[in-house]
């Protein structure tokens, strides 16, 4: 049975690392993510785990550390937010390059400058090209859920990336919710032991990692991990369906809700898709419009043929992103799913609008107004803003 | 699988060793030329060095190579030479894991698909060995709690000047106060010598590097040194070492064995000639290293659990500008108005000296 509780998007994450008792964790105090090591410390002081806790003296040393001890043939987990991220960028590159399974807990928040804590994804959508699978959730059930999953597909041997587990800082990372845990034992079992094929610590055959690879040799690099990201797909499905068993509780690439039918579709990642939710109802209910809602899960690696099918035949789409990447048209969401549908030769009207940057919040008539927009472009086929900023204050 | 393509190449280093060129000889050779030296000289009686073992040269020098020949590093590259030195502390039944912060030691020694380790191995990034490596050790302890290791390991990590005094300082600095079981090494050329000689912390003032380089207006680098032993031993870490290559190697592999044995952080700073840097033949190296201890340049001393001990006192303090003549690093030191400069060298080096003796005495 089920544990029923209450808890809060980090406390949920904790738990979720209690339960799988990793052997590392290096980390750094940062907002909103702090929480996360905090109670793993807690554990460790009261007995509960195995986990050995590096107080690294930055965030680029706490992913340096994960890297040695992964490398060394620990399974390691770290969390971070923001800027905290931002400064192991380099290191980003060097696990999912040197083909570790570090599974990090990301509380998303805003980039500086100004200096914001609140939530937006600009730290994860920076980090899109460096590598690891990126799974990012609505609500604290389902980063909890997506934690439970995140080391059997980093460690899958066809995969052996790291994976980043994504959650909207403040709104699901302290907001508590009900949530079901799942047994510890059943959590063993599901995360299984890590037995790394290759390893520092391989006492028959030493290990040389990090090697000066010229241009001989580094493009077969990249394509090695073309290739696991290109598994991970299948992985992560495989693994989600374990899940769904263990569970009952089921899971994809995305969600789509009330998407059968609709017309109107509004993109999104993490937890504003809830709002998104409760205007779809709204608007179904109260003028029977057939709007629906795509949640993206795995950005990742990115669905790209899934989403196509799921979105080729609306008459419009508007992509909602949480984070600027400045190319002053549209966000890393929009243009993926753009690129997508455009391979698939759909004729569905596209924009992309910009949300709830730095933490501002987006409401369920923000939403309305988005697909009656969406439902006006149907019609005249002409975007009057195409990548436009919802909830500025000049309006 | 390319990903077991990309990490088990451990193995190729018998495939290195087997073309084993150029290099391999050049370091033959400056062994030789450092038992040569030892013969004639006796530069080996040093005071207050109170070893817990008798060195036996032949044995150690006969240990079994833990870094490979046919590596890429330069003919007469101290760097090579501390870190095979260190390695053969390693008593020969132990395991150990070899970190590297990037640098010149990191791409001449492991270029894919090739690696001159004997040991397990991990380069990482520039500003980062200390933490790679506080990493490895942990997750050592960890795995040996549980069962899965049975052997003993022990951590070393080398990084360059750049890569300790500079860019991997803070990195450094977080693994040696946390207390990990490892040794980190500083092989100290004194400039960030794999991208070209630029200017480091450790570059000693008045040299010319190619971010200083001494003109008509410049003389060099304007700043002295920082002293990253003394800023170690602050950490008040169990062991911190300052050495370099003595004619017998008996001051370095001593200090690496008591760094690599004694239970806790542990860091050596080797003093390692580059002869593209600093601008020496590489035959020189060995008499560079001797006129750097001998002018009380680069001091021989170590500090045990809060303890200053200084391993060589000279009979006859030889003054530094004999040090500074061997390098064209320094030759405008020695046009006209030059003198002034290495007055001030002198003095700079007299100071250090005399703090030095002062702490050893206390």
């Amino acid at each position: 049975m089920a544990i029923r509780e209450r808890l809060s998007g980090n406390e949920a994450v904790a738990y979720a690392i209690r339960q799988i008792n990793p052997d590392v964790m290096p980390a750094f105090p940062i907002t909103p993510s702090t929480e996360i090591p905090q109670y793993v410390a807690n554990y460790i002081a009261n007995g509960k785990v195995d986990t050995e806790f590096i107080h690294v003296e930055s965030e680029h040393s706490a992913m340096s550390a994960a890297v040695g001890a992964s490398a060394a043939g620990a399974r390691v987990v770290t969390a971070t937010s923001s800027c905290g991220m931002a400064l192991m960028w380099e290191e980003l590159y060097v696990a999912a390059s040197d083909r570790l399974p570090v599974v990090m807990a990301l509380v998303n928040r805003a980039l500086s400058g100004p200096i914001n804590i609140n939530a937006d994804h600009s730290d994860s959508m920076g980090a899109r090209d460096s590598g690891w699978i990126q799974i990012y959730a609505e609500s604290n059930q389902e980063v909890y859920d997506n934690f439970l999953q995140a080391y059997p597909i980093a460690e899958h041997e066809a995969v052996h990336l790291p994976v980043m587990i994504c959650q909207d800082g403040f709104i699901t990372s302290h907001g508590v919710e009900n949530i079901l845990l799942v047994e510890d034992e059943k959590v063993k079992e599901f995360v299984g032991e890590y037995c790394p094929a290759h390893y520092l610590l391989n006492e028959k055959e030493p290990m040389a990692l990090g090697p000066y690879a010229v241009s001989s040799y580094y493009m077969e690099t990249k394509r090695g991990q073309r290739e696991a990201m290109k598994n991970a797909r299948r992985v992560i499905l495989e693994v989600a369906e374990r899940f769904e068993k263990m569970t009952g509780r089921k899971y994809g690439f995305f969600e789509e809700y009330r998407m059968e039918d609709a017309e109107y579709v509004i993109v999104i990642i993490g937890s504003a898709a809830g709002t998104c939710r409760a205007a779809v109802d709204h608007i179904r209910k109260e003028s029977g419009k057939k709007v629906g809602l795509l949640k993206i899960r795995v950005f990742r690696p990115f669905p790209e043929e899934e989403l196509a099918e799921a979105l080729r035949d609306k008459k419009a789409v508007a992509v909602l992103d949480r984070s600027e990447m400045f190319s002053a048209t549209g966000g890393p969401l929009g243009t993926e799913v753009r690129s997508a549908l455009y391979g698939a030769k759909s004729r569905a009207e596209v924009v992309n609008y910009f949300y709830g940057l730095g933490g501002r919040d987006i409401t369920v008539e923000d939403f309305e107004e988005v697909y009656t927009k969406l439902e006006k472009l149907a019609e005249t086929h002409k975007a009057e803003d195409m990548y436009d900023y919802i909830g500025l204050r000049e309006r | 699988m390319y990903f077991t393509s990309l990490v088990s190449v451990t193995l190729f280093h018998r495939l290195l060793r087997n073309r084993a060129g150029e290099s391999v000889a050049t370091e033959h050779f400056i062994f030789l030329l450092a038992s040569r030296i030892q013969n004639a000289e006796k530069f080996d009686e040093m005071k207050g060095n109170e070893m817990e073992t008798a060195y036996n040269y032949k044995e150690v020098m006969s240990r079994r190579e833990r870094l490979a020949p046919g590596h890429r590093m330069c003919a007469g590259c101290g760097g090579t030479v501390a870190v095979r030195a260190v390695l053969r502390a390693l008593h020969p039944e132990d395991k150990a894991v070899v970190g590297n912060a990037t640098g010149c030691l990191e791409v001449s020694t492991f270029m894919y698909p090739y690696t001159a380790y004997e040991d397990s191995y991990i380069h990482n990034a520039f500003e980062n060995a200390g933490a790679t490596m506080s990493g490895v050790e942990t997750a050592y302890r960890v795995l040996r709690k549980k069962g899965k290791i049975g052997e003993e390991y022990k951590f070393i990590t080398f990084g360059g000047d750049g890569g300790t005094y500079d860019i991997g300082f803070q990195s450094l600095s977080g693994a040696m106060e946390r207390g990990h079981d490892m040794v980190y090494v500083c092989y100290d050329n004194g400039a960030y010598m794999n991208t070209g000689t630029q200017r480091s912390s450790a570059t000693p003032q008045f040299a010319d590097t190619t971010t200083t380089p001494a003109g008509t207006v410049s003389k060099g680098k304007v700043q002295i040194r920082k002293d990253l032993a003394a800023i170690m031993a602050e950490h008040h870490i169990p062991y911190v070492a300052q050495t370099t290559f003595t004619s017998n190697f008996k001051d370095l592999h001593t200090k690496a064995e008591k760094a690599i044995y004694t239970k806790g952080a542990a860091f050596l700073n080797v003093m390692s000639p580059c002869p593209r840097g600093w601008g020496y033949e590489p035959a020189e190296l060995m008499n560079i290293c001797k006129l750097a201890v001998e002018s009380c340049y680069w001091p021989l001393y170590e500090v045990v659990d809060g303890k200053w001990i200084l391993n060589y006192e000279p009979k006859n303090k030889l003054p530094v500008e004999d040090f500074l003549r061997t390098q064209k690093r320094f030759k405008h030191l020695f046009t006209p108005g030059g003198e002034e400069l290495i007055a001030q060298c002198q003095a700079e080096v007299d100071r250090r000296w005399e703090e030095l003796r002062r702490k050893c005495e206390a």
